[in-house]
């Protein structure tokens, strides 16, 4: 019950006039740039982060997570309306909600998308609020080993469990923590990887790579498709919500499902875009009427959006509890609260409590006033669309400048950008990921110093990674995570053999 | 194809032709980033051991981790060079063909002189010549509305940002005539 007094709390600090303000200004800036075609959740998280620098720690948070809940809701005004996903963990949605748009039902479909990722997002919240607290109170006895142990289990998750060439994981990851650790090294304070240049002695900055790697390569990889819109508008009227609403008793299972597998792909790092894909085919499956899905079918937007939202939203449970972030989204935001100078991780829950809290807060309080605003005006947002792809990429362009220059007010970093910029569009087509060096260069240098300090502890015995039962779980895990795929093809080869002898 | 069903339509008269002719193959990027990637991991690597990769009485020098890093890395690209080699597959698909690459310059050569720019004559005036350059020639979008977009994005940029929020952006000679 601690949790709810200290959550009561979290709204008495939000409840402010300026604070709301600036939830609504977050949210419309988030639906805005996850309308527009090429940007999403975490390109304008990064774009607009330099907006916040100068605002104290609990507003700049309030106003990102915002920006971020408008760019889910937007994403799916996207996907309905124009059958372009804003998010890889839209595509799902398409499948049914285009349907409905071109049999004239979009309000249905978008009132069904809005509110189910509003349902995932609370259910997640909900997980957060009372297990996040738990977490870190359970984390504070972690030692260097452990923590080193956790980040090994984050890193070896995306190389066994991603969907790309294993070996282009594994890149990525490599140069996302290499070029971490350029700059002076935080243990000794000797200068690693600089050659001599003055500008590298800073090192590279986490937030200058994201918006070069997110913001200008997808202008580049927009402006090489073809850019055209066909698409249908569509006004909500309350008496489709309220029908929507009605019904939604009639699929409690299916919501349910969904926010469970969503909440659970969620801690695990990069399961956003497996969630939405597996809620649906699981409505799917357990559906009396399978055949009828792809043609319209409100459940077929129900599923993906709730799993996809409530995955999105406990990637920030991971975060908060031990500062490791479950998705690029989170791993953004975490760079930001390094700007502030707050340290994520298991402290942060007893050194800042207002401010953990006041986040916590702000999620609930953002959903709902997201839910309202996006369903009172999505017709706007849906015309932006009209605005031509010529006037918006440059905008995007000076904004991802700004971005990058504010941070540490080097022209460098604007040059930084553009080859980060260079280097995310050549990755993104031969298909290197990007998601493991995004958070390969945010953990690098703690994953470094957790493992120095352990290796200083034991006097350079890697036995220390297997002292104690919880150390020598978790890296016996993150092990078994990594050669996940070979052990997977071990296991279905030896069904195969027995199957045959029992038959 | 008319559909009179769709309310909003947004065609894209510089999409590129279809037909065009493939400039590189996805495999041969593949191989070349490889390479690149392996010549990065050498020189950090080399670098790395310069500094230090072994162990001292402390615990591990400051190259230690990146050292095995770069190890890493190198046996990576050198898989991924294997692979890219290996599978035909990959090496028959287009990266990018003439008519998408035109379009891609399109944009990363504006972007390029903005930063040049940028750095000569501040953000703003850059900002400026870039959004009503980009809606001019690459969008022909008419030349009072290209112009007038500009200035209300740059101006409002700079009430943003340096009245407001305080954020300073790097200024040239335009800025200091006003006495910023």
């Amino acid at each position: 019950m601690e949790a709810f007094g200290l959550l009561l709390h979290g709204f008495a600090v939000l409840l402010t006039w300026k604070t709301l303000l600036l939830m609504m200004v977050g949210l419309v800036l988030g639906i805005f740039v996850g309308v527009l075609p090429g940007l999403g959740g975490p390109n304008g998280v990064a774009i607009l982060l330099p907006l916040t620098f100068t605002m104290d720690p609990t507003s700049a948070i309030v106003m990102l997570s915002c920006i971020y809940w408008g760019a889910l809701f937007g994403g799916a005004i996207t996907s309905i309306l124009f059958n372009i996903p804003g998010e890889a963990w839209s595509v799902a949605t398409t499948f049914d909600g285009y349907p409905m748009a071109q049999q004239g039902r979009a309000a249905e479909a978008l009132t069904a998308a809005f509110t189910s990722s509003f349902i995932g997002s609370l259910v997640a919240v909900l997980l957060i609020t009372f297990l996040a607290p738990m977490i870190s109170s359970f984390a504070l006895k972690f030692g260097p080993p452990e923590f080193f142990a956790v980040y090994l289990l984050t890193f070896c998750s995306f190389v066994g469990l991603g969907r790309e060439a294993k070996h282009k994981t594994v890149i990525s990851m490599s140069l996302g923590l290499l070029l971490a650790g350029v700059g002076m090294d935080t243990v000794s304070g000797q200068l690693r990887m600089t050659f001599g240049s003055a500008e590298l002695l800073r090192g590279i900055n986490f937030l200058v790579a994201v918006i070069g790697l997110f913001g200008i390569s997808e202008i580049l990889l927009t402006m090489e498709e073809r850019l055209a819109l066909r698409g249908h508008a569509a006004g909500i009227s309350l008496r489709v919500v309220l029908s929507v609403w009605k019904d939604l008793p009639k699929y409690w299972m299916t919501l349910l499902r969904s926010s469970f597998i969503g909440c659970w792909l969620g801690i695990t790092p990069g399961g956003a875009i497996a969630a939405s894909f597996m809620g649906y085919n699981l409505a799917k499956r357990f559906s009396k009427d399978p055949e009828s899905f792809g043609k319209g079918r409100i459940e077929g937007v129900f599923a993906p959006e709730t799993a996809a939202h409530a995955s999105g939203t406990s990637a920030l449970l991971p975060m908060l509890a031990l500062g490791i972030p479950g998705s690029g989204t989170a791993a953004i935001l975490l760079g930001g609260l390094m700007v502030w100078g707050l340290n994520p991780g298991p402290l942060l829950f007893v050194e800042h409590k207002d401010f953990v809290w006041g986040l916590i807060a702000s999620m609930y309080l953002g959903n709902v006033v997201g839910l309202v605003l996006v369903l009172t005006t999505v017709p706007i947002f849906a015309s932006i669309l009209r605005v031509p792809f010529a006037a918006v990429a440059p905008m995007i362009v000076v904004s991802c400048a700004i971005g990058a220059y504010a941070i540490q007010n080097a022209m460098f970093d604007i040059w930084l950008m553009l080859g980060f910029g260079v280097v995310g569009y050549v990755f993104k087509k031969i298909s290197i990921p990007l998601a493991p060096f995004t958070l390969a260069l945010v953990l690098g240098n703690r994953a470094e110093d957790a493992f120095r300090l352990s290796m200083i502890g034991s006097g350079g015995d890697m036995t220390v990674f297997w002292s104690n039962g919880l150390v020598g779980t978790i890296t016996t895990l993150a092990i078994v995570l990594l050669f996940w795929p070979l052990i997977d093809r071990a296991f279905a080869g030896l069904t195969r053999l027995v199957r045959p002898a029992r038959a | 194809m008319s559909n009179p069903e769709l309310d909003i339509v947004v065609d894209d008269p510089t999409a590129p032709e279809a037909g065009s002719p493939a400039v590189v193959g996805s495999g041969a990027v593949d191989v070349i980033i490889s390479l690149l990637l392996l010549a990065l991991a050498v020189i950090l690597g080399w670098d790395n051991w310069r500094t230090g990769a072994s162990w001292d009485s402390t615990g591990p020098q400051p190259g230690y981790f990146p050292f095995y890093l770069s190890v890493i890395l190198g046996a990576a690209s050198l898989y991924g060079i294997g692979a890219a080699l290996i599978s035909r597959r990959e090496a028959a698909e287009t990266f990018v063909t003439r008519a998408q690459l035109r379009r891609v310059m399109a944009v990363f050569v504006p972007t390029f002189l903005f930063c040049l720019a940028t750095q000569y004559l501040g953000l703003y005036v850059a900002s400026f010549l870039l959004i009503a350059g980009f809606m001019r020639l690459v969008g022909k979008i008419a030349l009072w509305k290209s112009l007038l977009t500009a200035f209300v994005f740059t101006a409002a940029m700079f009430v943003t940002f340096d009245i407001a929020f305080d954020v300073i952006m790097p200024k040239g000679p335009l800025e200091a005539a006003f006495g910023y």
